[in-house]
């Protein structure tokens, strides 16, 4: 204060004026010590119920995954968790290139070109792969699946609303699930901007018609944008390989936990079309070399697309991301390699099937409720039984088992149906328990 | 002397060998395997992968070190000073990390039945309270990411009151001073709005005449950052005030400087019907080199019913998600916010209540003033703007001098910053300074290393004036020396991926 020739604090807070000077302390809990901080927020968390409480049989846009000791050593590493956007790239190269390599891992995984180093999540994700669509086609609408899951429709409709952008859904087939091609071709038309679809589905089976759907588009000069749970793309064909313009998806089940739903990794990525690239949103890192040309280095690209620099023209508003999201993605990616990313969605797949089969065989159970085949989430149907989804899930909580989403409302047509989820973290036991249970619930039930 | 570890580390797919791995899946059990059979032959064969993807295949201590590596060729708070002007990248706590870390946090599920999840829960609403309390709001929505997605909401909600009282059809006007940040314009642009600036006056602040003149019936709102990006206190934000609400507008706060003012004053005080806060910065969460960071929204009553689904409802015993808001704007996001950054905010409020946080804004002004008297009698920095008037959390210098008489700029200091082991201000922001060093030196850092920072400046600016070569080759002491940008985004040479660089330098 001496140094720069003040008496007092309140001398630097001159220019705020008196009438909004706050009079008072600020109303919030008295300070506490490390040690009574640690204590209090971990008693207020040991409330919870976790996965390791209870089998927890949830996805629909979250998913329990098991998440490597060494994703989790690495994310805590200060140099990266401590660090800003790497403005400076020089002094930044460790977080561009591994940024980088999320980028191309992810290029990998969906056969795109490009990939940017992250949004904020797959439905963030989806509301700006369709704005980007009606900017590239200068169109109005876009053609969404009715199986979405309500949070990405609703999530997209806040974010194409203000810009007038209409979103049109394609009814499905009723015995399996599948887009209904008639709707698309009716609906479609020279107004679309983009037509949409998820692989897997919302309610967990495989879309497979996609080769017609991407021409279907193509022919009318739509863009067409697939969302993956890219714990499918071991096993599933990527929708590079089947006429995706832009992928976009939720990047959270490889290597990030659940933390509640937050924050989780919109994974977004595109063909290489510069002027598809040019519309994408995001920060992207490219790979460059020094001014003298002597060596490799990485730093951000296409700027100009960004609110940075290009302000109210600029393509997204995104500054913040989920860059470390994306490092522990990366990690995860090279710690599994192209066998063990196969070998996760078989396991995937068999345990989800055993699911299947186990609680399609109690009686009045029908799971799953459309004739596909599912990756690791499917519908399971109580309309045969003499309860509802959700005493079957008061019931099941009793006996220590989180049953699955409850889709009555979202979906009525569908009856008494809730939405399983099986993931590589359930062991034969946790579906044991969760079909005795079952069973033994519906036992007293009728 | 700073050398910044300079491995030569490759790009990750160039490591390893065929057929290694650094994580084995759990096996599926035979009884299992014996029920289910061949699953992926039930794929349909069009579906089924036919090129694996090619990732790259190494042991788990070979990618432990790679990344290892890179850690050490990037800069970040702990390793030193870090004055990224409006960035506040003050030092995160080391248990607010250990706390994140909790598997009661990790392994928990959105769709958990409400009362499993109590405890994260009542963290959530207390945080919303606490917030709400400390930027004189009604209430407060924790479901953006990072600041920016908090912008969004907060002109989704402009709109949402504008349409709710049948004026949307005429307010199609947002009002942003040309010292704002870069996400404002953005963000009022993807919310339908035509962006209105309005340029600052001889002081830095508001042109108070111009912002007359901006105003009308077709004004939707005002975005201010106050203090604003010089660091400079708005003043006039009473008649700031005055001027949009008369119109009809509404009054948004962006939060980014929040810092300084904390426990002085109040943007809801002041006026502000919306005000976004910058989790990551404020409240001492991690930026993770760019994220996930967070921005809760608070609103004035008015606009209470407009925020996001689903909303933190306590009945005196019991927290739930409350869906049922009818004149909601919807959702923005997923689920209900960055809840692993928030609860580091949670603990972080916690550990230092009122008072302490009092103190944080206190010293970060002093620190800022501190540094803005040392910089100002240095030559070649040049303090633009509001001379003898105290800032507050930021100061920006200009360099426009320096390049003038040397050819050297912003950009070069900046440069040679790094190579005596600090980060660099943030440059050419705001837009109204010509080459401009924007610092924000926070209250984490002690005056040893203020001083440092001072000494570093002092000798960079002497640097450029006897010895400019030193200056315009910075930096030497980093990773990897200066980089082609330019290269980097062109067309023809930029490489996006490494499938791209594969592709472009096959023949």
């Amino acid at each position: 204060m001496k140094q720069i020739g003040i008496q007092s604090i309140e001398e630097l807070y001159v220019d705020i004026p008196p009438k909004f000077r706050l009079k008072r302390t600020l109303n919030l809990p008295s300070p506490l010590s490390e040690h009574e901080a640690r204590t209090h927020v971990e008693s207020l968390l040991s409330k919870n119920k976790t996965q390791r409480d209870m089998p927890i049989f949830l996805g629909a846009g979250c998913w329990p995954h098991y998440v490597p000791a060494a994703v989790e050593a690495i994310v805590q590493r200060t140099e990266f968790l401590t660090s800003y956007t790497p403005y400076q790239p020089e002094i930044s190269q460790g977080m561009l290139q591994a940024l980088f390599e999320y980028q191309s891992m992810i290029c990998e995984l969906t056969a795109m070109q490009v990939a940017n180093c992250s949004m904020y999540d797959w439905p963030s994700a989806l509301g700006e792969a369709v704005r980007m669509a009606a900017r590239f086609t200068h169109r109005t609408e876009a053609l969404v699946p009715k199986i979405i899951h309500p949070e990405r429709a609703a999530t997209l409709q806040t974010y194409v609303e203000p810009v007038g952008l209409r979103i049109k859904s394609v009814s499905y087939d009723p015995e399996t699930g599948q887009l209904n091609m008639e709707d698309l071709k009716t609906k479609i038309s020279e107004n679309t901007a983009a037509v949409y679809i998820e692989n897997p589905t919302y309610l967990g089976f495989v879309e497979t018609q996609v080769e017609d759907i991407a021409e279907e588009a193509h022919d009318k000069g739509a863009l067409f944008i697939v969302g993956v749970d890219p714990t499918s793309l071991g096993i599933l064909e990527p929708p590079g390989e089947y006429g995706a313009d832009v992928v976009v998806g939720e990047g959270q089940p490889l290597g990030n936990s659940m933390n509640l739903g937050g924050p989780l990794l919109g994974i977004f990525a595109c063909r290489d079309d510069m002027e598809l690239i040019r519309q994408m949103p995001g920060r992207i890192i490219s790979m460059t070399t020094t001014l003298d040309g002597k060596k490799v280095g990485f730093c951000m690209a296409l700027q100009t697309r960004e609110q940075h620099i290009r302000r109210e023209r600029a393509t997204s508003n995104i500054c913040s991301n989920e860059a470390l999201c994306a490092v522990a993605s990366a990690v995860y990616l090279a710690l599994l390699g192209p066998q063990g990313l196969r070998e996760l969605g078989e396991s995937i797949m068999c345990r989800a099937r055993y699911a299947i089969q186990l609680l399609d065989r109690i009686g009045g159970v029908k799971a799953p409720v459309f004739k596909s085949v599912h990756f690791k989430e499917f519908t399971v149907n109580f309309d045969q039984t003499e309860t509802t989804v959700r005493e079957v899930h008061e019931r099941l909580l009793q006996h220590q088992v989180h049953g699955g989403k409850d889709l009555t409302k979202e979906f009525p047509d569908l009856g008494e149906t809730a939405l399983y989820c099986v993931t590589e973290t359930h062991s034969k036991e946790d579906i044991d328990r969760l079909a005795r249970a079952l069973e033994e619930i519906l036992r007293e039930e009728s | 002397m700073f050398k910044q570890a300079r491995w030569d580390e490759p790009v990750i797919f160039s490591l390893g060998k065929t057929g290694r791995r650094g994580y084995v899946v759990p096996m599926v059990e035979e009884e299992i395997k014996s029920e289910v059979g061949d699953v992926k032959a039930s794929v349909p064969e069009k579906l089924r992968r036919k090129m694996p993807p090619k990732l790259p295949e190494l042991s788990e201590v070979e990618v432990v070190r790679h990344y290892t590596h890179l850690s050490q060729m990037n800069y970040g708070v702990d390793l030193g000073f870090y004055p990224l002007g409006s960035c506040t990248m003050k030092y995160n706590p080391k248990i607010d990390e250990i706390l994140a870390r909790s598997s009661s946090l990790t392994s928990i599920h959105p769709y958990q039945d409400e009362r499993t999840v109590q405890g994260v829960l009542e963290i959530m609403y207390k945080l919303s309270q606490w917030l709400a309390e400390i930027t004189g709001t009604y209430e407060v929505s924790l479901q953006p990411a990072a600041g920016a997605h908090g912008e969004f909401l907060g002109c989704l909600i402009m709109r949402a009151h504008h349409k709710f009282n049948s004026e949307l059809e005429k307010r199609t006007e947002l009002i942003v001073p040309d010292s704002a940040h870069g996400t404002n314009p953005a963000s009022g642009t993807m919310a339908g709005f035509k962006i209105v600036v309005v340029p600052s006056d001889e002081n830095g602040c508001v042109n108070l005449e111009a912002l007359k003149a901006a105003a009308s019936e077709r004004t939707a709102g005002l975005m201010l950052t106050n203090p604003n990006t010089l660091g400079i206190f708005e003043k006039d934000i009473d008649e700031i005030a005055k001027i949009v609400h008369e119109v009809g507008g509404l009054l948004y706060y962006d939060g980014a400087n929040l810092n300084a003012i904390l426990g002085k004053a109040r943007p809801g005080d002041m006026g502000f019907d919306i005000v976004h806060i910058n989790i990551h910065k404020t409240f001492g969460t991690p930026h993770g080199g760019g994220g996930p960071g967070a921005g809760p929204v608070g609103v004035s009553s008015e606009l209470e019913k407009f925020l996001p689904v689903p909303r933190i409802a306590f009945d005196g015993k019991h927290y739930r998600l409350d869906y049922d808001k009818p004149h909601s704007i919807g959702k923005i996001k997923g689920f209900y916010g960055n809840v692993a950054v928030l609860l580091r905010a949670f603990a972080y409020i916690l550990s230092l209540g009122a008072e302490g946080l009092e103190e944080v804004g206190e010293v970060s002004v002093l620190n800022a003033n501190y540094v803005m008297e040392k910089l100002k009698r240095i030559h070649g920095y040049e303090l633009p703007y509001a001379q003898g008037r105290p800032r507050k959390h930021e100061c920006v210098f200009s360099t426009k001098t320096l390049y003038k008489e040397k050819g050297i700029r912003a950009l070069h200091i900046a440069k040679r910053i790094l190579d005596y082991g600090m980060h660099a201000p943030i440059t050419y922001f705001p837009l109204i300074v010509e080459e401009a060093l924007m610092i924000e030196p926070t209250e984490s850092y002690e005056r040893e290393e203020l001083d440092r920072f001072v000494k570093i400046m002092k000798r960079v600016a002497r640097e450029a004036y006897a010895n400019p070569h030193a200056v315009l080759e910075a930096p030497q002491n980093t990773a990897i020396p200066r980089l082609d940008e330019v290269r980097a985004s062109h067309p023809k040479t930029m490489v996006l991926s490494w499938k791209m660089y594969l592709e472009r330098t096959r023949p």
